[in-house]
């Protein structure tokens, strides 16, 4: 009786996270609400080949489920865009495009980004193994390269954020070196 | 047979056989060179040279279409994997990762002779500081990843700044990590062919190449492959012009010999009513092969309308001698029909001083064909028929005719009153009879064309519809000219006027240009404290920078970069079609992009002649130029036709000795060309230069029908033989032309829907005007 009286505390002791679990579907589920917002943002990177980090600030604007605006203002004006496959930097007077789907590294780099945003975990799970910590109001999100050919670039990303917010994305490259960007969001839509 | 005539058929058998040896070893084509100008300025010098070798008429685009990304991405490369190994083709890209890393190698080891950067003020501390600076902001960028692994050995960012200059902004789409359309549904392969433009039998034999290697890679599949470009348009062209040759001969002669049946009834008469025309299509291709040297396919495509015309000589013999024998006839008939027979060759004559070979052929052609079917007409087919051939009788249609010529002169009033209105229609209209531009003569259909835009907007493919181009006596000279150029255009980049250019000078500089870049490079001493001196606030230190202190060191040693050295880049075939070694020289093509943006398409051509002024080198539009080269040629064509008619009014004014009988004779014809072409006008036809030319043949042709009527107004009177002759003569004119309006090959069909209508109406309103009215 007591055996089965413990094992049922047991199990319910089991169950109680589960009911109110946080996990990666409900995350995702979460970040796919997110339709977009503009953040402010601080980029370091750490380069092993300078003696400080690169830092760089700007804005960011997301609109789901696939448009990405990145304008750094410091050191230098710049824009990143990201519409579908095609990535564009402008910068002074010269405009480069280049289309993601001729380099499937660099578009599953990108695709570790813009899936987190979206909420997109078939396309996050195709090119990374998912690991989830912490709660709905300060999660962690690591994302672990399942290619080797990603591997080769990148080694890890972690990204950390609140409910459907992404706070942080931590980028730590195969060279040791490694680039921490901090959003702030100016006013979630 | 008697003796004359054996005689006479040995003579023109022989004739014959020596012109059946010369067509056997003439050369055909059908190239656009029957289009492109005998007598070409430089500038049109620059657009012939482009369409028969340039690069752009040896692309071809390739589109994989059909089942999914994956499987039209592994077609797409095993096409290139195939075909990448054939002689024939030069280059085949097709996006794939991977194939642009030579290329990418040459830059970055040659970077200090290649960069337009390279300057002494590069390399002192200021310059140092402020280049590096520049390179590691651009670490904190995204692009920054790209640059990282080159940043130790190249600090300055030269690889950045040759790739600034390049065309980076336009790429194609991509899917599965090949090309692909805008859409995403189709695979795009972009191929350079060894074969010229202008060769067109490469161009097919690589053409098949294509098709067959996919066929081969795909089999059973569900893919399709569908091409396009300037060598495809040419093969098909000629495809189309080979078809039509034998297809609208075929008609007409059939036509004309059920004609000729019907009025001979006799196997015999028609086969020696045919002799002139056989002689005379001989004649026509003997004579431009001996001229010209090649014979153009649209040139024998004309045959068709000359047997129409040829043949009515022997209608006039046959039928008007039946009655009254070969002598009377040569007295009494021939001098007419001579008259005629002058009048066509004045109309065909005019043509051969026009400077558009296309139309100097056909005039020649014509020409050569009209004189000798009617001298067969008057010295063989006599002897051969010999005196007594049983002609039927056609004398019962006589008075039908008559009645209907009766008929036709009460309609005088009605039909000067249409006519004015006519003239009023033409003239309110024109601004909007002609068709602009040389696409009117294009035989490329509007379902090939529209393929080639969609094809050519998924690739990027070029258009070099703007290009500069430079002349000079060696390669160094060539390179020195195209960086002074060169320097023009940054000014013209830098204010916006364009958008960019490319340069073989970029991937092969002069030797002068590289002697002075290694000249800016310092000794490993002096760049090394230097940089100690630029480096000491910046977040990189010197000491990182042992690869870039080795590299400058090694190229101060290197040799200068040759045009071997591009050997196994794409870059090698960019330079080889920039820079082109000529018979007398070498040239240079430094084709501009427009800015793009709201500034369109377009580039302003002022600036850009301005800021090239004094350089050497010439700016020139393509489109501006085969819009030129039109305008040309219809200013011409109009002088021409002019010329031709008033040579036509002087040869009748001499023989007919009458201002009378002259006004009589050319209004017919005047309201007939008048009739004709405000008939086009409201079919919705847009006139072109050929429909020009068939203005001026109306006048040639119509002629003989005015003459004849002409002649019996003055004391010969109409008999129903003659009449009889003219209506059957005019019935098979206006079959040979009328065929050639079934043609798809624009020239053709505008001749042919001018003349056909125009002979018949010239016939009657001859009858119409010419001759008291016998009411």
């Amino acid at each position: 009786m007591i055996k089965r009286l413990i094992g049922c505390v047991f199990l319910l002791v089991l169950a109680l996270p589960a009911s109110a679990a946080f996990d990666l579907g409900q995350l995702m589920n979460d970040l796919a609400k997110h339709k977009g917002g503009k953040a402010k943002f601080v980029e370091k990177k750490y380069i092993s080949l300078l003696d400080k980090p690169v830092i760089s600030t700007g804005e960011m604007t997301y609109s789901a489920p696939d448009k990405l605006e990145k304008r750094t203002l410091t050191p230098k004006i710049e824009t990143m865009t990201l519409d579908k496959d095609i990535l564009s930097i402008e910068r002074e007077k010269q405009k480069l495009s280049i289309n993601l789907a001729n380099q499937p590294e660099a578009l599953a780099f990108v695709d570790s980004i813009r899936g987190t945003l979206s909420g997109n975990r078939a396309a996050l799970e195709k090119n990374y193994a998912l690991h989830l910590s912490g709660n709905s109001d300060k999660w962690v999100l690591t994302l672990l390269p399942s290619d080797q050919k990603i591997a080769a670039l990148v080694l890890r990303i972690t990204v950390s954020g609140s409910k459907s917010l992404i706070r942080s994305i931590e980028y730590l490259q195969a060279d040791g070196d490694r680039s921490v960007l901090n959003m702030e969001p100016i006013e979630a839509k | 047979m008697t003796r004359p005539a054996v005689r006479a058929f040995l003579i023109w058998l022989l004739a014959m056989l020596a012109g059946a040896v010369v067509v056997w070893n003439s050369h055909f084509s059908a190239d656009m060179s029957f289009f492109l100008p005998a007598r070409p300025s430089a500038e049109q010098q620059v657009l012939v040279d482009q369409l028969k070798e340039g690069v752009v008429s040896r692309l071809l685009m390739v589109a994989i279409g059909g089942g999914d990304a994956e499987q039209r991405a592994r077609a797409s490369r095993d096409l290139r994997g195939q075909l990448e190994k054939m002689p024939e083709f030069v280059s085949v890209q097709n996006g794939e990762a991977g194939s642009l890393d030579a290329d990418r190698d040459f830059l970055f080891s040659h970077r200090y002779l290649l960069s337009p950067a390279i300057k002494p003020e590069r390399f002192t501390v200021d310059g140092l500081r402020e280049s590096i600076a520049n390179s590691v902001d651009l670490l904190a960028s995204p692009a920054g990843m790209m640059i990282k692994p080159l940043l130790p050995r190249d600090p300055t960012g030269e690889m950045i700044e040759m790739l600034g200059g390049l065309n980076a902004g336009a790429q194609p789409n991509a899917s599965a990590g090949v090309w692909a359309s805008r859409d995403g549904e189709r695979a795009i392969l972009l191929i350079q062919t060894a074969a010229l433009g202008s060769d067109t039998d490469g161009q097919e034999k690589a053409i098949n190449l294509v098709r067959s290697q996919f066929a081969a890679g795909t089999p059973g599949s569900e893919l399709t492959v569908q091409l396009s470009g300037p060598g495809l348009f040419a093969v098909k062209s000629r495809e189309t012009i080979k078809n039509e040759v034998s297809r609208l001969s075929t008609i007409s002669t059939l036509a004309i010999i059920a004609v000729l049946f019907f009025v001979y009834r006799s196997a015999r008469l028609m086969t020696l009513g045919l002799l002139p025309v056989v002689s005379g299509a001989l004649a026509g291709i003997v004579a431009v092969s001996l001229a010209y040297g090649t014979v153009f396919g649209i040139t024998v495509g004309f045959g068709s309308a000359l047997i129409g015309e040829a043949v009515d000589y022997s209608i006039y013999y046959f039928v008007q001698s039946s009655r009254l024998g070969v002598d009377q006839w040569r007295e009494r008939f021939w001098p007419t029909v001579r008259l005629g027979v002058l009048t066509s060759a004045c109309g065909f004559a005019a043509l051969l001083f026009s400077g558009f070979p296309g139309l100097a052929q056909l005039g020649l052609y014509s020409l050569s064909g009209v004189v000798v079917a009617a001298l067969v007409t008057r010295f063989i087919l006599p002897p051969l028929a010999g005196s007594n051939f049983a002609m039927r009788d056609l004398s019962h249609l006589g008075p039908v005719l008559k009645r209907g010529i009766a008929v036709l002169q009460g309609l005088r009033w009605p039909i000067i009153v249409l006519t004015l209105i006519a003239t009023g229609v033409l003239a309110v209209n024109r601004e909007h009879l002609w068709h602009p531009n040389l696409s009117a003569l294009s035989t490329v259909s509007a379902e090939d064309s529209a393929i080639d835009m969609a094809l050519r907007a998924d690739i990027a493919a070029p258009d070099a519809r703007y290009m500069a181009v430079i002349t000079a006596p060696d390669r160094e000279a060539a390179l020195q000219a195209a960086e002074r150029a060169g320097q023009q255009l940054d000014g013209l980049i830098a204010t916006g006027v364009i958008g960019g250019y490319d340069s073989p000078a970029r991937f092969l500089p002069s030797l002068a240009m590289q002697a002075s870049r290694r000249a800016s490079l310092p000794t490993a001493d002096a760049l090394q404290s230097r940089l100690q001196a630029a480096l000491t606030d910046s977040p990189l230190a010197a000491s990182k920078l042992g690869g870039f202190l080795e590299d400058i060191a090694k190229v101060r040693e290197q040799c200068n970069v040759s045009r071997e050295a591009l050997n196994g880049t794409s870059l090698a075939l960019a330079v080889d079609s920039l820079l082109l070694q000529r018979p007398n020289g070498w040239s240079v093509l430094l084709p501009l992009r427009p800015a793009g943006g709201d500034k369109g398409i377009d580039i302003a051509i002022e600036p850009v002649r301005a800021a090239l002024a004094g350089s050497g080198a010439l700016f020139v539009d393509m489109k501006n130029e085969f819009d030129t080269l039109y305008n040309d040629y219809l200013h011409e064509a109009t002088l021409l036709s002019l010329a031709g008619f008033a040579a036509i009014v002087a040869l009748l004014a001499v023989t007919l000795r009458s201002p009378r009988r002259l006004a009589t004779v050319l209004l017919p014809l005047l309201i007939a060309v008048v009739l004709v072409i405000t008939g086009l006008h409201l079919a919705g036809e847009q006139l072109h230069l050929l429909h020009l030319i068939g203005m001026l043949l109306i006048v040639a042709v119509g002629s003989n029908y005015a003459l004849f009527f002409d002649r019996a107004d003055n004391g010969e009177g109409l008999d129903s033989q003659t009449l009889v002759s003219m209506a059957v003569a005019n019935l098979t004119t206006a079959i040979g032309f009328g065929t050639l309006a079934l043609s798809n090959v624009p020239v053709l069909h505008a001749v042919g829907i001018t003349v056909g209508p125009g002979a018949i109406l010239a016939l009657l309103l001859s009858a119409c005007f010419v001759g008291r009215e016998r009411a």
